[in-house]
């Protein structure tokens, strides 16, 4: 007590930072209880779809069969066989596409960003625009004119990894320009002044910056374009079998399978690989998302 | 290899934009020639025609002539890429590349030029950074990023780099702008020593370090924004900061500018 009475009397402060209105404090807590909510509310489709894709799909994908074997043989109400025909057909679809679209799309973002001047650069930027904004049926239907009314084609894998490509290509174009044009010029203008010159620059120097991003965006090109459904219902018959050739014959896809036994099939063993197929494919984009991330983590660390 | 930097009647136009007009000066070799005057007065435009930087800036053109010992730079069939291996820059803000190691940064140029020989790569690199002075401090961990060294290291790399591809001519753009004192006495150390080897001009909006560092001095002014910037005078370091023959010179370095 002594040392309370020692201490000099302070003369009384004001509490300026304590008086906030009662307006004020009401506003902030109803905005905190409306982004909260607004957050909910948005979840609650998302974990809804999730959990009931969980709950009737595990099932199906449990068994080793589900991996490795395909439906032929398999008659539509048994629960037997697996959907590896379909897998490999989606990731062949996607893997044309892809070898395809890459490169293409990034040589375009790297002419977009390091060389685009003037016209030339202007309307491809608007091409992209509008092929980013083309829905799939009508990709489909470009191919499907081209290749199989016009050229006289059949029904093929390869097709629908063609119209893959549409859609694929504005989306690896415009994230590799994103990633192109967040290298700073300064790292340019450091490779110029010791006299290596351009198309080293951006091959050494620019790219090698930017590659954990444009890795990255592929990556989820990729998990984009497996889902499409449009594409394989136009271009490509169903096969029950296993095909690894996708230039020759019908060839399955994991959206193909779902789509058939949804409208083929109404059996409990028909709904249990609808269920599957959708779980298989959502995993499969995941393996590609994850992939994403630790590729980029990997290469942002130097050699 | 120093050489000697000579600059005849230069204008320098960016589209229709006359930035900088007639500007002579000479450069001689082992020296250090520092650029001061007011923002936009064209010092950093007339550093970058050097060794043709400014031409990655479309629409940007030089006019006169800017010589090598006796060689233009500029001239019929001369390529960009071969000048600014033999003029080097060190930039304002330091920027090592982000996804090489402290080697591969310092080597990068040699390396990218086609060098492959990793015993002479790996000398050139010791070399470079005990020329940088800063062998001492990143010895023991050249496979670590060079983005990890702090902001005066970084500038010292980027030294290293740059004297890597053994230059004649060494350009640095307010080198120091972006470092705290320390840092920036270590670089100004490092000017002095690099001076027996290389010709050096520096642009610097710090005129207690022109006055530190450099040889000869350059005072370029502009009349109005929008009009071309120009060369007031150009003379030893010690006499523009004590009797320079222009007024405006006097005015701008004791302060009294505007």
């Amino acid at each position: 007590m002594s040392a309370a009475l020692d201490a000099p009397e302070r003369p009384a402060v004001p509490a300026t930072f304590r008086n906030v209105s009662t307006a004020r404090k009401v506003k902030n807590q109803a905005a905190t209880v409306l982004v909260t909510l607004a957050f909910l509310v948005a979840l609650v489709p998302l974990v809804w779809l999730l959990v009931s894709v969980l709950i009737k799909g595990v099932p199906a994908i449990v068994s080793a069969d589900w991996w490795t074997r395909s439906l032929s043989g398999v008659t539509p109400d048994e629960v037997r066989g697996g959907v590896y025909h379909a897998i490999v057909g989606t990731l062949v679809q996607a893997l044309i596409a892809g070898i395809i679209a890459v490169p293409v799309g990034i040589l375009a973002a790297v002419y977009l960003v390091e060389y685009g001047r003037g016209r030339l650069a202007k309307i491809t930027s608007f091409m992209v625009d509008i092929l980013s904004g083309v829905p799939s049926i009508v990709a489909a239907l470009f191919i499907f004119a081209l290749f199989i009314s016009i050229g006289g084609l059949s029904q093929s894998g390869f097709l629908v990894g063609l119209a893959l490509v549409l859609l694929m290509l504005p989306v690896v174009i415009r994230n590799t320009e994103e990633m192109l044009q967040l290298v700073p010029d300064e790292l340019r203008e450091a490779s110029y002044a010791l006299g290596i010159p351009k198309w080293k620059t951006i091959l050494r120097i620019v790219l090698p910056t930017a590659l954990s991003g444009t890795v990255t965006g592929v990556m989820l090109a990729f998990a984009r374009v497996m889902g499409e459904t449009a594409p394989v219902l136009v271009l490509v018959g169903y096969a029950r079998a296993i095909n690894f050739n996708p230039f020759e014959g019908n060839q399955a896809s994991l959206p193909l399978l779902i789509y058939t036994e949804l409208s083929t099939n109404p059996s409990a063993a028909g709904q249990l690989r609808i269920w599957g197929g959708a779980l298989t494919l959502i995993l499969i984009v995941m393996v590609f998302q994850l992939a994403a991330s630790v590729i980029s983590r990997y290469s942002a660390i130097s050699k | 290899m120093a050489k000697r930097l000579d600059l005849k009647d230069v204008d320098i136009y960016y589209g229709d934009f006359h930035a900088v007009q007639n500007v002579n000066l000479s450069v001689p070799p082992r020296s250090v020639t520092s650029f001061i005057g007011p923002s936009g007065c064209g010092k950093s435009t007339v550093l970058r025609t050097l060794n043709r930087m400014h031409e990655e800036i479309p629409g940007a053109r030089v006019e006169g002539q800017i010589q090598l010992d006796g060689e233009d730079i500029y001239a019929r069939g001369s390529d960009a890429v071969a000048v600014r291996r033999t003029i080097g820059m060190v930039f304002q803000r330091p920027n090592p590349f982000p996804t090489m190691s402290i080697r591969d940064n310092v080597v990068a140029g040699l390396k990218l030029q086609g060098v492959r020989d990793k015993k002479k790569l790996d000398e050139v690199c010791e070399a470079s950074l005990r020329g940088a002075n800063l062998w001492k401090e990143v010895s023991g961990r050249l496979d670590k990023p060079g983005g990890g060294l702090s902001g005066g290291q970084q500038q010292r790399l980027c030294i290293a780099r740059a004297i890597a591809v053994q230059p004649d001519v060494l350009l640095m753009d307010e080198p120091c702008s972006a470092l705290d004192p320390i840092s920036t006495l270590a670089i100004e150390d490092l000017i002095g020593d690099l001076k027996k080897d290389y010709t050096i001009v520096i642009v610097t909006h710090n005129m207690q370090q022109a006055a530190r560092v450099s040889d000869q001095t350059a005072f370029f002014n502009l009349e109005a924004t929008g009009k071309p910037g120009h060369l007031v005078e150009i003379d030893d370091t010690e006499k523009i900061f004590s009797n320079p023959t222009e007024r405006e010179t006097e005015d701008y370095i004791s302060g009294r500018f505007g």
